[in-house]
């Protein structure tokens, strides 16, 4: 009954607006308000959710304030989080689903400087290599052990000063986030060896809109409209990079989060590149199997799951859904 | 072009033309030189300026510097215990003003071997001195910048400008210090000593440059952040590099990557209201920050700008005025030119009373005018005598036609002259030159058997002549009728004219006298040419060479009697020197040879057709040259009694 009538929603969303009560939903993203999320903020401020029945608020997220946590304690409906952080919790029995894997590349990259000595992954050899904690670090170690590279691995703070000034060789960057910072902080391209993960047999896909498993099965068309018009929110912001920038310093100005637009200009567009499929929006969302084989068999690996989760109960794919 | 324009045009154009163009000319090298003095200035007064606020930053960042480093230096050195440490950390931050806060921070149990953490900080808040002891799980010190930064390094380090959030938002930086102790013969880092300052001094010292109108300063950090800027929206949020990249500018870029190093340069740049600044940049080296310095290019050059518009206008005014000037001086020259030239024109059309326009002024154009009017003036005099000379001269030649006609009318004209008489026939032709001449011929009977026939030339032309002609033909006439010889007639002659000859003229005559029934001529020549005498058989020759004198010249003289006798048929031809010194273009004459010649050559009937045929050969040869003289031919010929009926 409940998806007849997101289906009816769907198709006569206007009508949604005019009479229809909105569903309350609230999503926290993994960081605070940055371009990284643009879709949603995007699909926020243009009404999107609106038109998909919706009534969200997102919850900003940021230091002290845990997408994952929030997911658990109830606190969110909806968070982004990375696959490899999902698979974890699923594997320690938390019951999360991936509803739309909108990140399909990895952007987690290792950065140096060519002044350094560092042109290939062997000239990383008994250097300092400073990593994020956490997840972030899952990567850049399993690479170490494929590449057999004896490194000093330091603590990486939020900003790279310490690697700016020389404190490390080697330093962790998300492509669209730190990696442009360096640029404009006077680093050339050109003066830089780079390392992305998504080249080296490490393609982690990361940002991927999960809910609780009950969440999702209570009212599966709730968080279909969710991911639906966030993707819509997505599409919206490539096909309107300047607008969708202009919305996320908004929001970014509101939270009173530091805005500088090239910054975020450079974001979107490497999120795009992430998102896309060299630029088509079509399939945005899916999570791909042999992705997630390749996730989850890596963390067995390293011991970080002892057994992988099934597939289906960790993927639920809307489309598939609203078809029933 | 140009060529039909008037003369005010082409000065006005030449003179403003070339007057602009070197103005402008002159303008253009000023505005050049000056412009690049005053960048030169701008060039000086903004490394004096920057190099006076990088002085008094870097003195007020090195006052800050020296607590931690003492306290460093302390800890290094002394041993102290927890409640000593803290005595005088509170001491430190107390006792300098300039402090916001200091914390000492240890290494994990490098103070305490059970604390993981061990960091006293004091800080001001309202006025007092609080304290705090950093490090928790929710904050771990040692993976801060100002913690780890210094820690890596091994050497003092200023952070990157930050806002507190905890102090009211404002601007700080802390200046890092790691401390060592050596253990076991192993330098280890015990931990790191920092110092907070608030930068808003810093904020007040940059803002309060002004350049100029509305040029200003900006401090940007090691990373090129903004630290301090007019527009609060850049500062902590920007880098120079993002400007950089949001316009294109690789120059910029590039500059931002100098000011890193701590180089000091200049660059184009457009501030945030787009307006043109020269930036200058320099490095505060303790800090590694850079100081820049914007003066816009417009307001360095206002002065400059305000001068050259002021130097245009007033290049543009004289051009106008010396226009004007050149108008006036044209205009006095070419209005007076143009009247004269109008007044020429009608002068030219014959009206010499026309008014001539008055010049007053002295210089050339003055002088043309009265040049124009003396020469009118000169005209008109020189028109009327002119006038009178001619109707003079009229008057006269119209008396000398008249007198011409009256002269040929008292000669003989009437051929035949004597058409009774069958035994001779006489012709004569006389083409008087354009003035009245003095030759004449005359010929009459003086009984039945005897004919007269005279040819004369006066000396001299004109009225004269013709009165002494007049005089002679009258006188010869009245003697010949006498019945005298021929020789006498001339003496009688020569005596009458002699006499009281005042005039000193004279004349040559051939006189003969024919007796018609024999054909015997007795002739005398008072100085005449020789005539011929053409004989039927067509003989020719000339005769009568010898005679006497020009007849009138002295009284008294004799002359011969000569006698010829002519057969029938034969022909006297007499002439005066009008046909043999007859001249053609050449200046050769005629002369007697040719005469001689021309006349065997003719054949003809009668007289008159002979001296028509000699007429037509002169005039042949001639070739249409003027007549200088009078021509003048007579012949005679004799038939016999009875020969021809």
């Amino acid at each position: 009954m409940r998806i007849v009538l997101v289906l009816f929603l769907l198709i006569f969303s206007s009508v949604a607006a005019a009479g229809v009560p909105l569903k309350k939903a609230s999503f926290m993203p993994l960081w605070s308000t940055q371009a990284q999320f643009a879709g949603y903020y995007v699909a926020l401020d243009k009404g999107i959710y609106k038109k998909y029945g919706l009534d969200l608020s997102i919850i900003s997220g940021g230091p002290g304030r845990q997408a994952a946590d929030s997911l658990v304690n109830k606190k969110v409906d909806f968070t982004v989080l990375w696959l490899s952080t999902a698979i974890q919790r699923r594997a320690q029995g938390l019951k999360l689903v991936n509803i739309g894997q909108i990140v399909q590349k990895s952007a987690i990259m290792l950065v140096a400087k060519k002044s350094s000595g560092i042109k290939t992954s062997a000239d990383m050899n008994n250097k300092k290599v400073s990593l994020w904690g956490g997840d972030l670090a899952i990567q850049p170690r399993m690479f170490f052990r494929k590449h057999n590279l004896k490194v000093k691995i330091i603590p990486q703070s939020s900003s790279i000063n310490l690697f700016l000034r020389g404190g490390t060789d080697v330093a962790s960057a998300m492509w669209y986030n730190e990696y442009h910072t360096m640029l404009n902080s006077g680093l050339d391209p050109d003066e830089l060896t780079t390392f992305f993960f998504q080249e080296q047999g490490l393609n982690f896909p990361e940002d991927g809109i999960y809910t609780l498993e009950e969440t999702f099965m209570k009212d599966p068309g709730l968080s279909c409209a969710f991911v639906k018009a966030s993707i819509e929110g997505w599409v919206y912001a490539f096909a309107h990079p300047e607008e969708a920038v202009d919305i996320v310093l908004k929001y970014m100005v509101r939270g009173n989060i530091p805005a500088n637009r090239m910054h975020q200009k450079w974001m979107l567009a490497r999120m795009k590149d992430l998102i896309t499929q060299q630029g088509a929006t079509d399939k945005i969302g899916i999570l791909k199997q042999q992705d997630y084989e390749l996730v989850a068999s890596e963390l067995r690996k390293e011991g970080m799951i002892k057994s992988i989760p099934g597939f289906p109960s960790f993927y639920r794919q809307c489309a598939g859904y609203v078809q029933k | 072009m140009f060529k039909n324009r008037g003369i005010a045009f082409k000065l006005i154009l030449l003179v403003s033309t070339s007057s602009a163009l070197i103005f402008l000319l002159i303008l253009a090298y000023n505005y050049q030189s000056s412009k690049k003095m005053i960048e030169e200035n701008a060039g000086q007064n903004a490394r004096n300026l920057s190099r006076a606020t990088v002085n008094r930053i870097e003195a007020a960042l090195r006052s800050v510097q020296k607590v931690p480093e003492n306290l460093a230096c302390y800890l290094e050195n002394a041993s102290y215990n927890k409640d000593e440490l803290v005595r005088v950390l509170r001491a430190v931050v107390e006792t300098n003003p300039e402090l916001y806060g200091a914390a000492i921070a240890f290494e994990p149990h490098a103070f305490d071997r059970t604390a993981l953490y061990f960091a006293p900080y004091f800080y001001k808040k309202n006025g007092k001195t609080e304290f705090m002891s950093l490090g928790s799980e929710a904050y771990n010190y040692f993976d801060l910048d100002w913690y780890q930064i210094p820690k890596e390094l091994r050497q003092p380090q200023w952070s990157e400008p930050y806002f507190d959030e905890g102090a009211g938002n404002i601007l700080m930086a802390t200046y890092s210090v790691p401390f060592y102790r050596t253990i076991n013969g192993r330098r280890r880092l015990m931990g790191i000593v920092t110092s907070d300052i608030s930068l808003e001094w810093l904020r007040d010292i940059v803002s309060s440059i002004k350049i100029l109108d509305t040029g200003y300063g900006a401090l940007l950090s090691k990373n090129g952040t903004f630290i301090t800027h007019p527009s609060k929206d850049l500062i902590m949020n920007d880098t120079v590099f993002d400007i950089a990249e949001a316009r294109g500018d690789k120059g910029l870029r590039e500059a931002g990557k100098r000011m890193a190093r701590g180089e000091t340069g200049s660059i184009p740049y457009k501030n945030i209201r787009g307006k043109q600044c020269w930036m200058y940049y320099a490095p505060i080296p303790s800090s590694g920050w850079s100081l820049t310095l914007l003066f816009p290019v417009d307001e360095m050059l206002a002065d400059l700008v305000k001068l050259n518009r002021t130097m245009l206008l007033g290049g543009a005014a004289g051009i106008v005025l010396l226009s004007l000037a050149v108008v006036f001086i044209a205009n006095s020259i070419t209005r007076p030119l143009t009247e004269i030239t109008n007044a020429a024109t009608e002068m030219g059309s014959g009206n010499l009373d026309i008014e001539l326009p008055l010049v007053r002024s002295r210089d050339e154009v003055g002088r043309l005018s009265d040049a124009f009017h003396a020469m009118r003036d000169s005209l008109r005099d020189y028109i009327r005598q002119l006038t009178e000379t001619t109707a003079a001269k009229e008057k006269i030649e119209s008396e000398l036609k008249i007198a011409s006609d009256i002269q040929m009318s008292i000669l003989p004209r009437i051929f035949p002259a004597f058409p009774d008489r069958k035994e001779f026939d006489i012709f004569a032709l006389i083409e008087p030159a354009k003035e009245v001449g003095g030759d004449f011929y005359d010929f009459f009977q003086i009984d039945d058997t005897h004919l007269c026939f005279i040819i004369a030339d006066v000396s001299g032309k004109g009225v004269p002549a013709a009165l002494y002609m007049a005089v002679t033909k009258t006188l010869i006439m009245s003697i010949a009728k006498e019945g005298i010889t021929a020789d006498r007639i001339l003496m009688k002659v020569n005596d009458e004219l002699s006499r009281d000859n005042d005039v000193n003229m004279f004349v040559t005559i051939f006189c003969g006298i024919l007796d018609t029934s024999t054909g015997e001529v007795c002739y005398a020549n008072g100085g005449h040419n020789p005539p011929l005498a053409i004989r039927k058989d067509g003989d020719i020759s000339f005769f009568g060479e010898t005679g006497g004198l020009v007849i009138g010249a002295f009284e008294g003289m004799p002359y011969t009697l000569e006698k010829l006798v002519l057969g029938p048929g034969d022909t006297l031809f007499l002439y005066t020197d009008g046909v043999t010194e007859a001249m053609n273009e050449k200046e050769e004459q005629f002369s007697d040879e040719r005469l001689e010649r021309e006349l065997a050559s003719l054949n003809v009937v009668d007289i008159q057709e002979l001296i028509g045929g000699i007429m037509k050969r002169i005039v042949f040869f001639t070739g249409g040259a003027s007549q200088s003289d009078d021509i003048t031919m007579l012949a005679v010929r004799f038939f016999g009694e009875k020969t021809f009926v």
